[in-house]
């Protein structure tokens, strides 16, 4: 880590833009600029100063690329606005890939299409004021609700918890969430059911949780019979039958960002055992 | 030398071609003075191939966010494998609806409803034409009584 953060400065101190492809799964930091794929054939090896890019439409196909969170287009190139590890994906089909940084946070802010748990604070004519844990409470109309109509209303209480989908999320304007999708179904979303415990954990925690191949989340559901909804922003709630067995799986959940795989194993087969 | 408004010489219908075009030139001559304008030099937007996304759906594969497990609560389960099947851009396949009731048996019943429901909405002199065959099944209606224009 200490030798990947050098390098880093380095480079930042050479003035000189890294290859995007050549720093894959390594640190950057704000303020560096990464050069994609294509530009770095102009570029050249050792290439010194700023060349400037010779813009041939016709020569080169342009691919599209995007960039994603903690990075931002800068010119041609892509400058890094957080610290974190450079990830790429291959694209699906056309386009080129995503790069983005994978960074670790603990503030939220609301990106639009994010499912995110919200915590209803006040009931002002005919929207809801949501807390979010973002800069603004998110605005959530009593029609975006399955099956709601202006004579059926939804029976959503202050203090509820809600679980919604961002349609507006900008710096500019108030977020906005709805409980359906496009199609008008619920798909899982509304008001979350009684009792449960809701706690905080870190945006990559979540992301780490909910990728497909999470251990952690195969293993807690070999416990005990529980439910659990994640936020994405950073909002977890769990439920199981008895609340000692909730408590347990909270701390779980909470510690497993530090602990090593085996740490958690050992705690796991403790717990089977009891 | 304008002593009317613009906009009313303009409206007459009996003006001069001439006239107007002094007028809407005149017009646009104060109206390119009083506009304001940014003194730098053009910026050409050139199309750019990134697109910045601060969405994290786009870059990692996440399950859906809600989890049920050991048959907590069996419709976020029903729904856990319904989200990440289509997240996992597995086909579905076709589903063709089981069908509790045959085509034919269908089609059959169909024949005896009409009947049934059109008995609930005819008139005592109509329940005549209902009569019940030997199968228990009803018949269709019989031609209804018409005007019958006569003849001379």
């Amino acid at each position: 880590m200490a030798e990947a953060a050098s390098v880093a400065a380095e480079c930042l101190a050479g003035c000189r833009a890294r290859g995007a492809r050549s720093v894959l799964g390594q640190v950057v930091l704000p303020g560096e600029e990464l050069l994609l794929p294509e530009q770095e054939d102009a570029e050249g090896p050792g290439g010194a100063g700023e060349r400037p890019l010779s813009l041939n439409a016709g020569a080169r196909s342009r691919v599209r690329v995007i960039c994603g969170p903690g990075l931002r287009r800068c010119g041609d190139r892509l400058l890094v606005t957080k610290c974190g590890r450079l990830r790429h994906k291959e694209p699906g089909g056309g386009g080129g890939g995503v790069y983005w940084v994978d960074s670790q946070q603990k503030r939220y802010v609301p990106v639009k299409g994010d499912h995110v748990i919200g915590i209803v604070t006040a009931k002002s004519g005919d929207i809801f004021k949501v807390d979010v844990g973002g800069s603004e409470p998110a605005s959530l109309s009593y029609l975006s609700f399955e099956g709601a109509t202006k004579r059926n209303r939804p029976n959503v209480q202050v203090g509820d918890l809600i679980y919604g989908q961002f349609v507006v999320a900008n710096k500019d304007m108030e977020p906005e969430m709805v409980c359906i999708d496009s199609c008008g179904r619920a798909n899982g979303m509304g008001v979350i059911g009684q009792d449960g415990l809701l706690f905080k954990v870190t945006l990559g925690l979540i992301r780490k949780l909910l990728a497909p191949d999470c251990e952690i989340i195969q293993e807690v559901g070999k416990l005990y019979p529980l439910e659990i909804v994640f936020g994405m922003n950073g909002r977890i709630w769990v439920k199981a039958k008895t609340i000692q067995q909730t408590l347990i799986l909270a701390n779980i959940l909470e510690a497993c960002e530090h602990m090593t795989s085996d740490q958690r194993k050992q705690i796991f087969s403790r717990l089977a055992e009891s | 030398l304008i002593s009317k408004k613009w906009s009313e010489l303009f409206m007459q219908r009996g003006l001069d071609s001439e006239t107007k075009k002094q007028l809407e030139e005149e017009e646009k001559k104060i109206i390119s003075e009083e506009h304001w304008y940014l003194d730098l030099p053009e910026l050409k937007e050139k199309e750019s191939f990134i697109i910045e996304e601060q969405s994290f759906l786009l870059c990692e594969d996440l399950l859906y966010g809600r989890m049920s497990f050991r048959g907590f609560n069996p419709e976020v389960e029903k729904l856990m494998l319904h989200m990440n099947a289509k997240h996992k851009a597995e086909e579905v396949e076709d589903e063709t609806v089981e069908l509790d009731v045959s085509d034919e048996e269908m089609a059959r019943r169909y024949e005896t409803l009409v009947g049934t429901i059109g008995k609930k909405f005819a008139r005592k002199r109509d329940h005549a034409n209902y009569e019940e065959d030997e199968n228990g099944d009803i018949q269709p209606i019989k031609a209804k009584k018409m005007f019958l224009k006569p003849q001379d």
